[in-house]
């Protein structure tokens, strides 16, 4: 008898047009001391069998099938029993860190309130107890600490507590659903060896869910990959990872970026095991013809002399209304500091950093979204700044384009695909006849693998993946040279993450463009860039040519980064 | 705190100025203040006489600061149609309009807000229903006819309460009050329910959205995660939030429930400050028109300028945003 | 062609919504045929109470049809000056309706231009129009409203009152409204603004002018539409309150706060009627729009998915 069993599981979700299939015949168990990995895309219901341990379904879903046993008690339909269970069993560890914790109360109030719920102690002790669980999860100073609000503490730290919170009853089972997810690598790498090193000391049974598979390399015993509600594949982590048998474990894995090497295409499997091919080359002819041949001359395309940009937050309104002006720094943001570099034609260009490097802001000066405070940014030897600071939009003519990290709010919704793409080449192209202007549109609906029919729907019938290849579609269409991605594929699943990387590379070679890749994820730039800038609070840690960052960084901070950053070969 | 006091103080001096300035201009730009003092047919020189007492020709600023050192003394003018000091009619007037205020807001709160957290938490229950239609009707019930209606059945048909007036008041020297006999304590029970409706259930309403929102959030998913007991998220967790935008309305509550009671003043012929100012609407009596003006404005800021104190108190990250900076 | 019609908007979320809610069915058919019914009024209505030479003073005071001394020539009785009382109400209705429609487009107009420039452009220029709302905000609605009519009088001439009486409530009504609108639709604009299709057009090089009232426009009229719908009724409201407190349109042309007003006075004497129908008419009108856009909220709003 395992410690935890779930045995023919079936969620559904009742909607008015169809009931949707949330999880189908789930079966697995779990041992003390062990760390389950569930894997799987998004939409795969690997959430909905976490909430459904401690049935916590978000209506209208709910349990139709199955029996979910934890030391052999059945937890289905037993709500007083699940009550008990709730923080004193089984402990549950959220996404968001920013949002899990009541901002109007104090960390102690929350930890008190749930140590004196469950288990028998007073006050003394219950506060005891808990500045005993901050220090235990690495919060320092724990006794101070302890009388702060939430948004007192980083996200990283406010994890801790909620992880703090999770364990503060001493429960046998941990569920963490996307502990890391919302988190720099070099916090996520803390997390997991919390959760790893708190499994070892206290005997716990622990469920990760995510969706990188460097995380599941990392920190599991064992792992199940999920599809459309489904279990297609479990087994010990080694073994699936190294020899996956299922397409879909297979996919998942082919379609993580290799750490180590780089490769030149990533592999790509339908769900029935084909190989999927693309032949951008044929499509691209088209747009070549319209826009001339283009030669790179390995000329310097655009060059950032000292950027800084300060972010002053102070309250404008007093200080404007009555001159009250308070010096107080720590509102005034350091965003961008001191930052030069080259870009030359036809090269892709990492910027890498975590959150707060700098790294997004860049590429909002350069676009000219946010004005620097100083420095100067030169496309093709022009200034893009005048005297005044004021961006010379008219200068780059829509040479410089922007694909963006959310695919959900970088279409405008109230416009069909087919005006998102044509607005811009309308603009450029005051007087152009309504057919040059559908055979426009065609072609760069085409180059991106998108069908002709989707150009009269709106963008939310459309996934993720499919709104960033929409998103590329409208930053072709002003016949850009320079092409900036912003964390472009941060939002998706790691197959689509493939595809989208190949296109991006694909049109790339065809139509000679440059990139800045703006990227928190290195196994990712590593597979785009040629040459790599790493950024830390906003100024430049070093520059170099990929693979020498990779082999042989100098700057003590890109070691760290290398080093902490998930690895799925680490296992292999 | 004292910067965070500071700016909100310094913030609630120019909205007062602000309207100061408006009720200024209404003073000398709107009719002819000349005219007003001493009708059409005087002569020039009178005319030039009484331009020269009410200082009409200085410059406009220095009429203006003069106008603002008069109003900080409570020296509003002289009624045009009552021929009286505005201050005089407004002391008079104000404490029947303040007590009906006061015991309505009240009323629209605690009721409010009460029937309010019980819809939002139990929101699909049958009594919730059936309060959320009364409070639609309540808001879409204009005032006076809950007034007149209210009449015709509790004084026209049952006779119980009178229609008009404040009943027997007690003279305090500075205040005179209802509040301490029985004939005006009942004499405030149909004006303070027909003031009151329209604001318990806008209150209702908001104070359910909110606690509806907050229910979803991801903060009250882990408290039950941790087996938190429902009662305590729903009525410890859940509520702290949900009050927060209440104290935000309270404030705006009492300066419409001020300008309400011109309404139910009217309908219950009660002695107060908004019967004497849709009189002056009626005979454009400016100095008592902007008087009012100042008044209610000055209510309105004095008492959102203590939400904003409140607030201090009760959230922190407002708290702590103000002690960084 | 049609039922195919019909059958789109039935699949979208908020057609569905409606077609499943009996509240917001049966609230628009009220709406819709008050409306009807007002616009039409010279055909729907048995007298025009306007015309001296249709009205007798001998019918004054006719209770309705079903009690005694009722007439079924005038279904719901008649008013002191025996004026029908079911057609004054459809043509009060009329003018309650065109106060009430015109004021809230001319909030709305105002208040949204305002409110999305603010949020757009930033800067000093939005210090100053929020802090406008907030003054505004310091003298409520029917205040304001009394306030700019006390005014207008002393402005416009004695003889030109009645006519231009109208006009001043539409602007004193409007005038009132504004603020709502500009604080929402700026607090929607900020929120836009920061989305990344806002930024993209910006790359492209399109104008301010066009990406404020092009893309950001249309992502923002839901909420708009919510108030506009409830400030309808408020709008409805304040003119027959105003009318009540005597201030609104005059007695020749009443709306139905002057018939309340005017019934207000028989109440007491037994004339019932003259008072509570017009009532009735108006909480009926109002409860319709507010039910409307209660529902019209729970539907556009997507963080309160229905169970």
């Amino acid at each position: 008898m395992s410690f935890l069993e779930v045995k023919n599981l079936d969620i559904s979700y009742p909607t008015r047009k169809e009931t949707i299939v949330a999880s189908k015949n789930v079966e697995f168990t779990l041992e003390r001391g062990e760390i389950l990995g569930i894997v799987g895309e998004s939409g795969s219901g690997k959430s909905t069998i976490a909430n459904a341990i401690i049935n916590l379904i978000d209506p209208p879903g709910e349990i139709t099938n199955g029996s979910i046993k934890i030391d052999n008690n059945e937890l289905r339909d037993n709500e007083e029993l699940i009550q008990k269970i709730r923080g004193k069993k089984i402990g549950f560890v959220f996404q968001d860190p920013q949002t899990s914790l009541n901002p109007l109360f104090k960390i102690k109030e929350q930890l008190i309130e749930t140590i004196q719920t469950h288990l028998n102690l007073g006050y003394q002790d219950a506060l005891k107890k808990s500045i005993q669980l901050l220090k235990e999860v690495g919060i320092d100073n724990a006794e101070k600490r302890i009388e702060d609000y939430p948004h007192q503490f980083s996200g990283g730290m406010r994890q801790r507590v909620v992880i703090a919170l999770a364990i503060s009853c001493e429960p046998d089972l941990i569920i963490a659903d996307e502990p890391t997810t919302a988190l720099d690598v070099s916090i996520q790498y803390q997390i997991l060896e919390l959760l790893k090193d708190l499994t070892k000391k206290r005997n716990l049974g622990v469920i990760i869910i995510t969706h990188d598979m460097g995380v599941i390399a990392e920190t599991t015993n064992k792992v199940i990959v999920m599809r459309d509600g489904f279990i297609v594949e479990q087994g010990e982590t080694k073994e699936l990872l190294t020899n996956p048998k299922s397409n879909e474990a297979r996919s998942l894995v082919i379609s993580v970026p290799p750490t180590n090497k780089k490769i030149d295409r990533f592999k790509l499997i339908s769900p029935d095991g084909k190989e999927i091919t693309s032949d951008s080359k044929n499509l691209t002819k088209n747009i070549i013809k319209t826009w001339g041949i283009r030669e790179n001359k390995n000329q310097k395309l655009l060059k950032l002399t000292d950027v800084t940009k300060i972010f002053d937050d102070r309250s404008l309104a007093i200080n404007i209304s009555f001159g009250s002006k308070n010096e107080s720094t720590d509102k005034v943001v350091k965003a961008v500091d001191n930052v030069s570099f080259e870009l030359f034609e036809g090269e892709t260009l990492g910027l890498v950093g975590e959150s707060g490097s700098g790294k997004s802001t860049i590429a909002k000066i350069i676009t000219g979204l946010v004005r620097p405070t100083n420095g100067e940014i030169f496309y093709n030897n022009i200034s893009l700044y005048n005297s005044n600071r004021k961006y010379q939009i008219d200068k780059s003519r829509g040479q410089i384009q922007m694909i963006f990290q959310d695919p959900y709010s970088s279409l405008n919704p109230r416009f069909k695909v087919r005006d998102i793409i044509s607005e811009p080449i309308k603009f450029f192209q005051k007087n152009i006849s309504h057919n040059e202007l559908t055979k426009n549109v065609y072609d760069l609906i085409d180059i991106v693998g998108m069908t002709r029919q989707s150009l009269d729907r709106y963008p939310h019938e459309f996934s993720g993946g499919q709104r960033q290849r929409i998103s590329i579609a409208r930053a072709l269409a002003t016949r850009p040279l320079l092409l900036i991605c912003d964390e472009p594929t941060s939002a998706l699943d790691v197959s689509i993450q493939a595809q989208i990387l190949n296109l991006l590379k694909d049109i790339q070679d065809e139509l000679h463009l440059t990139m800045l890749f703006i990227s928190h994820d290195l196994p990712v730039i590593r597979q785009m860039c040629n040459r790599i800038v790493v950024l830390k609070n906003g100024s430049v840690c070093e520059t170099k040519e990929t693979e020498e960052l990779f082999n042989n960084s100098e700057h003590p901070y890109t070691q760290e980064l290398i080093r902490l950053m998930p690895k799925i070969e680490s296992i292999i | 705190m004292f910067s965070y006091t500071f700016k909100r103080l310094l913030q609630a001096i120019l909205v007062m100025v602000v309207v100061a300035f408006v009720s200024f201009s209404l003073f000398n730009f709107v009719g002819d203040p000349v005219n007003s003092m001493t009708g059409e047919d005087a002569s020039d020189q009178r005319r030039d006489e009484v331009r020269e007492v009410l200082g009409l020709n200085d410059p406009v600023y220095i009429q203006f600061s003069r106008f603002l050192g008069n109003v900080v003394q409570g020296d509003f003018g002289i009624s045009y149609q009552l021929k009286r000091e505005v201050s005089d009619l407004v002391a008079e007037r104000m404490p029947a309009t303040l007590e009906l205020v006061f015991v309505s807001a009240l009323l629209a709160i605690i009721l409010g807000v009460i029937l309010g957290v019980y819809t939002g938490i139990h929101r699909d229950s049958f009594i919730s229903n059936i309060i959320l239609v009364i409070s639609l009707a309540g808001v879409s019930l204009p005032t006076f006819i809950i007034g007149i209606m209210l009449i015709y059945f509790f004084s026209v048909i049952l006779g119980v309460l009178p229609s008009f007036g404040r009943g027997e008041v007690t003279d305090l020297g500075f205040w005179t009050t209802g509040l301490l006999t029985n004939s005006g304590l009942k004499a405030l029970i149909l004006p303070s329910i027909t003031l009151s409706l329209f604001q318990m259930t806008y209150v209702i309403r908001l104070v359910r959205a909110e606690m509806m929102e907050i229910l979803q959030t991801d903060y009250i998913k882990f408290a039950k995660a941790r087996g938190i007991k429902t009662n305590i998220i729903n009525y410890k967790h859940a509520l702290k939030n949900g009050l927060i935008p209440v104290i935000t309305i309270t404030g705006i509550n009492i300066g419409t429930l001020i300008a309400f009671s011109i309404i139910t003043e009217t309908v219950f012929q009660w002695p107060g400050m908004g019967a004497l100012f849709i009189n002056a609407v009626y005979f454009v009596d400016i100095p008592i028109m902007s008087a009012y003006m100042i008044m209610v404005a000055f209510i309105f800021v004095l008492i959102n300028f203590i939400v904003d104190i409140t607030y201090y108190f009760i959230d922190p990250r407002i708290r702590l945003k103000e002690e960084k900076g | 062609m049609l039922f195919k019609k019909i059958n789109k908007i039935y699949d979208t979320d908020i057609g569905y919504s409606f077609f499943n809610s009996k509240i917001a069915i049966i609230s628009s058919t009220i709406f819709l045929i008050i409306c009807l019914c007002s616009v039409f009024a010279g055909i729907v209505a048995p007298y025009n109470p306007f015309d001296p030479a249709t009205v007798s003073l001998m019918d004054a005071f006719t209770p309705p049809m079903w009690s005694e001394g009722g007439s079924s020539s005038f279904i719901l009785g008649t008013d002191q000056q025996g004026r029908d009382m079911f057609s004054t109400m459809i043509y009060g209705s009329r003018i309650s309706l065109i106060v009430g429609f015109s004021s809230i487009i001319f909030a709305m107009v105002l208040g949204v231009f305002l409110g999305v420039t603010a949020g757009y452009i930033g800067g000093m220029y939005e210090i100053v129009v929020m802090r406008l709302t907030d003054v505004q905000l310091t003298i409520p609605s029917i205040l304001m409203a009394l306030l700019v009519y006390g005014i207008a009088r002393s402005i416009i001439s004695q003889s030109m009152h009645d006519e231009m009486v109208m006009y001043v409530l539409i602007f004193a009504i409007g005038i009132s409204e504004w603020p709502q609108f500009a604080r929402v639709s700026r607090a929607s604009t900020l929120v836009e603004k920061n989305k990344e299709y806002v930024s993209a057009s910006r790359i492209i090089g399109l104008s301010n002018i066009l990406i404020m009232f092009k893309h950001i426009l249309p992502n923002i009229l839901r909420p708009i539409l919510v108030i506009a719908t409830i400030g309808l009724a408020l709008a409805i409201i304040t003119e027959s309150t105003l009318s009540f407190l005597g201030v609104g349109v005059p007695p020749t042309t009443p709306s139905l706060g002057t018939l309340i007003r005017f019934g207000n006075n028989f109440l007491f004497s037994g004339e019932w009627w003259i008072t509570f129908f017009p009532a009735i008419f108006l909480i009926v009108l109002a409860l319709s729009i507010n039910l409307l856009g209660d529902w019209m909220r729970d539907a556009l709003n997507p963080k309160l998915k229905k169970r």
